[in-house]
């Protein structure tokens, strides 16, 4: 074995030139393939953390049908409290569930005394919605980032509308809403701190407190809009999701004996999840095209190889050697080479990404600055590495099968 | 027992819708320890017939034993199997492998063909390469090598796995005079040595007389011997 792999190196270092440029080729390859794995990987952390851990958690909980309307917001259909104790009993006892945070959504008209804008509001309990979304804390480009995210009294303003409407911490706003008797209140806030936008639903919401956003509605029992809810860890989201459906489902049913609850995931609620979808979709592609390329290459290589070899075949075959040892000759060549490319490529790989990490790559995608921090998966870089040699394995088969059926007499007349 | 027995050998090639005939019955013997010679010009046969004794081809029809064996129902492993262990080759072109050495040539068909250990291997190679007075350049590539010394590894290569026959194709035609007597030397030295018989093909009058054993073929057929009334 170890003297086939001994003649494989010598005869791909025959035609020294040829052998790097096969090699190059397949480095750059597995090189394309291993940075776009790892930056899209970083990029897709950095978006999905920041649209789960700052905004809509891992899984939302609404009464059947709230999701579908949720762009006006509507006052109508909110899940009693009877329901609420139900969910808040099936998240209790759930292993998975790190933290919930019960939200009252509302529209409501934003007054800064000389004009009005629209603003879309979430009324939170502080201390749970810090712990589903810890990361809002981190939106606050203005105010106390260190207390309660809000207190009575207080509303968390969207930086966009506090541009627009010239509003700064400490000023004092009036929100009027309209509750679902059709009559109007108004309250005055004070502006607790500037929220800085995120993409996706929900990344231009205010957040005020939660008893506020009852007051407002005239809400007089403890109905919300919205559970969301925390996992410990995002890998438990599917198993959880199956989970929870079944607990809320089996619970919480409507007249028609009916689930009255539906449960989404992060992915389900925000367009971000088809960004992803597509970054997989080009990763699939580029993968193809290493296989294509390491395809075409090592066959182009050992075709040529056997066509320049044939009297030397021919003079193997003669002297005794069993045409599968012939056959695995030119098989560990195109093996050795696809190897020696793609390790080259993957330790090249592991270079460029610790630079990235030395020197990281800032990139703005909508209003957010994002650093990336690529990583390299060790199971991602294995099966690049057993992809490349299989594939040149497959690139062999044939011209190494060619050798092996050669015919010795016409393969030692061949000039 | 003869090593070779040739009974009515006759090989014919397919050409388009006609069969060309290359050997038109042939009938021999060939001892042990021989050192024999087919001799004609080309065309003549030489080399279809040393192709059939060295089981690279079939004949069409007659029996060829080689060895106690059978070559004409030999399949395409068990030919490989039979010539790796039973016969040496040496070439008209010497058909050194170019990326090994002198010393890596002559092990190759102990390790890649036969399959031995290292050490039984080094003792091998070392006594062939010393036998063929090459030792001193054991380390060369073939591309170092003159012709002569080529040929020198080439005898010790098909030598080394100790067969009964070596089958050597025009092994001179690519020599100059001296160097192709010294190969034709110590081919005869080898088989003194090993007992191992050597069959050769050549159109070369002066080398065909170092011959102790020659065949003339002419068309497909041997000549009669020389002076031999018919």
């Amino acid at each position: 074995m170890s003297q086939t792999l001994t003649l494989a190196a010598r005869n791909l270092m025959r035609y020294r030139r040829r052998t790097l440029l096969t090699a190059l080729l397949i480095t750059l390859g597995v090189l394309a393939l291993l940075l776009f794995v790892a930056a899209a990987g970083s990029f897709k952390q950095t978006m999905v953390g920041s649209i789960t851990d700052s905004m809509l958690g891992h899984l939302q909980v609404h009464r059947k049908g709230y999701t579908a309307s949720m762009d006006n917001l509507p006052l109508t259909m909110n899940l009693q409290p009877r329901a609420v104790g139900l969910i808040e009993d099936a998240l209790k006892a759930d292993p998975a569930v790190a933290a919930y945070s019960k939200r009252v959504k509302l529209g409501a008209m934003f007054s800064n005394f000389e004009q009005n804008s629209s603003v879309r509001l979430n009324g939170i309990d502080a201390a749970a919605e810090d712990a589903a979304v810890p990361a809002l804390r981190g939106r606050i480009i203005d105010g106390d980032k260190t207390g309660p995210l809000v207190s009575p009294g207080k509303v968390l303003v969207p930086a966009l509308l506090a541009k627009g409407m010239n509003v700064k911490v400490g000023d004092p706003v009036v929100l009027v809403a309209t509750n679902t008797q059709g009559s109007v209140n108004g309250k005055t806030f004070t502006v607790g701190g500037i929220l800085e936008g995120i993409t996706g639903p929900g990344g231009r919401d205010g957040y005020i407190d939660i008893a506020d956003a009852r007051e407002l509605l005239r809400m007089d029992k403890e109905e919300v809009m919205e559970v969301a809810v925390r996992l410990k860890d995002i890998d438990l989201l599917p198993a959880t999701q199956k989970r929870l459906v079944a607990a809320l489902d089996g619970s919480i049913r409507n007249k028609e004996d009916k689930p009255a609850t539906e449960l989404h995931t992060w992915a389900e609620l925000s367009p971000f999840a088809n960004i992803v979808k597509m970054i997989d979709m080009m990763t699939v592609f580029i993968r193809i095209m290493l296989v294509a390329i390491v395809l075409v290459s090592v066959m182009n290589v050992m075709l040529m190889a056997v066509y320049e070899r044939i009297r030397e075949i021919g003079t193997l075959a003669a002297i005794g050697t069993q045409p599968r040892k012939l056959m695995a000759i030119f098989l560990s060549e195109g093996l050795l080479l696809g190897l020696v490319g793609a390790v080259v490529g993957v330790a090249l790989s592991y270079a460029v990404v610790a630079a990235l990490n030395v020197w990281p790559v800032v990139f703005a995608f909508g209003r957010e600055q994002i650093t990336l921090h690529p990583t390299l998966a060790g199971a991602e870089v294995l099966g690049v590495l057993v992809l490349a040699v299989l594939v040149s394995g497959l690139a062999s088969l044939q011209p190494a099968w060619r050798a092996a059926r050669m015919d010795p007499i016409e393969a030692l007349r061949h000039v | 027992m003869a090593l070779i027995e040739a009974r009515n050998v006759t090989k014919a090639y397919r050409m388009g819708d006609q069969d060309v005939p290359a050997l038109k019955g042939i009938t021999f013997n060939i001892g042990e320890g021989a050192f024999a010679a087919f001799v004609g010009p080309s065309g003549s046969g030489k080399s279809t017939l040393l192709n059939l004794i060295g089981c690279l081809d079939h004949p069409s029809r007659g029996t060829l034993q080689v060895a106690g064996v059978d070559v004409a129902s030999l399949s395409r492993s068990a030919a490989a199997t039979f010539r790796g262990e039973h016969l040496g080759f040496v070439f008209q072109d010497f058909n050194l492998v170019p990326v090994l050495s002198a010393y890596e040539n002559i092990e190759y068909p102990l390790l890649m063909v036969r399959g031995w250990s290292e050490a039984k291997r080094r003792e091998r190679v070392n006594q062939m390469i010393a036998a063929v007075g090459m030792s001193e350049q054991a380390h060369k590539r073939p591309d170092q090598l003159s012709g002569g010394q080529k040929q020198r590894v080439a005898v010790a290569r098909a030598l080394v796995g100790q067969p009964k026959l070596v089958l050597a194709d025009e092994p001179t035609a690519n020599l100059d005079h001296d160097t192709a007597y010294k190969v034709l030397n110590l081919m005869k030295a080898m088989r003194d040595d090993f007992g191992t018989s050597f069959i050769f093909s050549t159109h070369d009058p002066k080398i065909m007389h170092e011959a102790e054993q020659t065949f003339t073929l002419e068309d497909g057929r041997i000549a009669p011997p020389a002076g031999a009334q018919s």
